[in-house]
């Protein structure tokens, strides 16, 4: 099992952005969680990848209590949301190679690789400041391939992709489903969210409002 | 092992981001060079005031500095949310702090480095106890503004009012940090006949210490919070 989550809840000082959400997600399933602006989707895919703690409720990822042993889960995830977790400073190619020196045991050519299949070797040596937001995008995916996840987390993956970026993503998502990677999609794209998903989940002013299988 | 890899990391990483970004570290110079003037201009210019008051002048213009830089420091791990990146790789979050915190005191010695030569040319003072003290005067000083200084500035980048609440979390912190560098600064300028300033290191380097500590054992908490 990848995710385990009892009645979860996050709060934003007096607002509750999410409430009693309860859920089970089977390891290798990929799951399409759909809602309006503000229903709580990315507070959700946060609060799943341990980056935002819950204010209640209970969190396992792959049999470990999130709050304990969030080390060893963040060794499994990756997260892609609106922020691509970038330093504008730092070129792509540095910004790939933060991830080898703070650990992440890569060689260079799956570093070259990563940057190949998100189609920005040519801009390997540009600072990320003078990248668009697609481009800025695709290297967040190069960092997420890198990152090798057994589950990833994606809020709004086509946002702000151009057609070939997009169609890049829908690559990459297969890809992880084939290979069994856990997947947590969050889209307003509904045609794309039923098309790579197994299953739906639908969030409601931060409650869980139904749940396809 | 991880610890020391974050730290050094970190360091490298925030050194070549500074090197990139020049012009902030010019700016910061720039305003440090105005205080120490504008702090010689209000004293008047009677030389023997100036001189004696020199080192309070230099380590009041670093400190000004300094929550510049150390909020600036903070500001670019907050862009694009890259400090929640490498949580989520997982980054050992004490190796960061210790990169941050040498990387942010190395700031402050070369805001030093300029400022001294500086006010040995504007206040006529110089080292009588020879610039190896100084030296190790300034090392400590930048490490012991910087310590606390990084752990406010984490936590001042959470809030609303952060460029209010940051100089005012930091100042009252560093009240002894700052009278120890000018007591110290002041017996390498102006001589040591009772014997004081290995008393006045001491402060400044446990200051710097238990802060350093401080900092490495509650910096994790502070971000994950």
């Amino acid at each position: 099992m990848s995710i385990q989550a009892h009645h979860l809840a996050r709060r934003y000082g007096r607002h509750w952005a999410l409430r009693g959400i309860s859920l089970t997600i089977q390891r290798g399933e990929s799951v399409f969680l759909r809602g309006a602006n503000g229903a709580g989707k990315t507070t959700l895919l946060r609060v799943l990848s341990t980056a935002l703690q819950p204010s209640q409720g209970t969190l396992c990822l792959f049999g470990l209590d999130a709050q304990t042993h969030y080390h060893e889960i963040r060794q499994r995830l990756a997260l892609i949301t609106h922020h691509t977790h970038l330093y504008e400073a730092l070129t792509a190619h540095e910004n790939l190679v933060l991830l080898k020196n703070y650990g992440l045991i890569l060689s260079t050519q799956e570093l070259q690789s990563a940057l190949a299949r998100v189609n920005l070797k040519k801009h390997a040596h540009r600072p990320v400041s003078e990248f668009s937001a697609g481009m800025r995008r695709r290297l967040g995916l190069a960092r997420m391939l890198l990152q090798k996840p057994e589950l990833v987390l994606l809020d709004e993956p086509f946002g702000q992709l151009d057609v070939d970026g997009v169609q890049l993503q829908e690559e990459i998502i297969t890809d992880f489903k084939q290979r069994g990677v856990t997947i947590i999609m969050s889209t307003h794209d509904h045609d794309r969210g039923y098309a790579l998903c197994d299953r739906e989940l639908w969030l409601d002013g931060g409650i869980l409002r139904g749940a396809t299988p | 092992m991880n610890f020391l890899r974050s730290g050094w990391a970190t360091l490298q990483k925030d050194m070549r981001i500074e090197w990139r970004g020049r012009a902030r570290a010019q700016g910061a110079l720039c305003f440090a060079t105005l205080v120490l003037l504008l702090f010689s201009f209000a004293a008047g210019p009677d030389a023997v005031t100036l001189g004696r008051h020199a080192p309070g002048y230099v380590w009041l213009a670093i400190l000004l500095t300094s929550t510049l830089s150390l909020s600036e420091s903070m500001r670019v791990e907050m862009d694009d949310r890259a400090l929640e990146g490498l949580r989520l790789l997982p980054v050992d979050m004490r190796g960061f702090f210790l990169g941050k915190l040498v990387s942010n005191a190395l700031f402050l010695c070369c805001i030093a480095l300029i400022l001294f030569p500086m006010s040995f040319a504007l206040f006529e003072v110089k080292p009588t106890l020879g610039f190896a003290r100084l030296a190790g005067v300034v090392l400590s000083g930048s490490m012991a503004i910087s310590a606390p200084g990084t752990i406010y500035a984490t936590m001042a980048t959470q809030l609303k009012a952060r460029d209010i609440l940051f100089p005012m979390l930091l100042f009252p912190v560093l009240v002894p940090a700052l009278v120890a560098s000018v007591k110290a600064t002041s017996l390498v300028l102006f001589g040591d006949p009772m014997h004081e300033f290995g008393g006045w290191m001491s402060v400044l380097v446990i200051f710097a210490f238990v802060y350093s500590i401080l900092g490495i054992v509650l910096f994790e908490r502070i971000v994950e919070e």
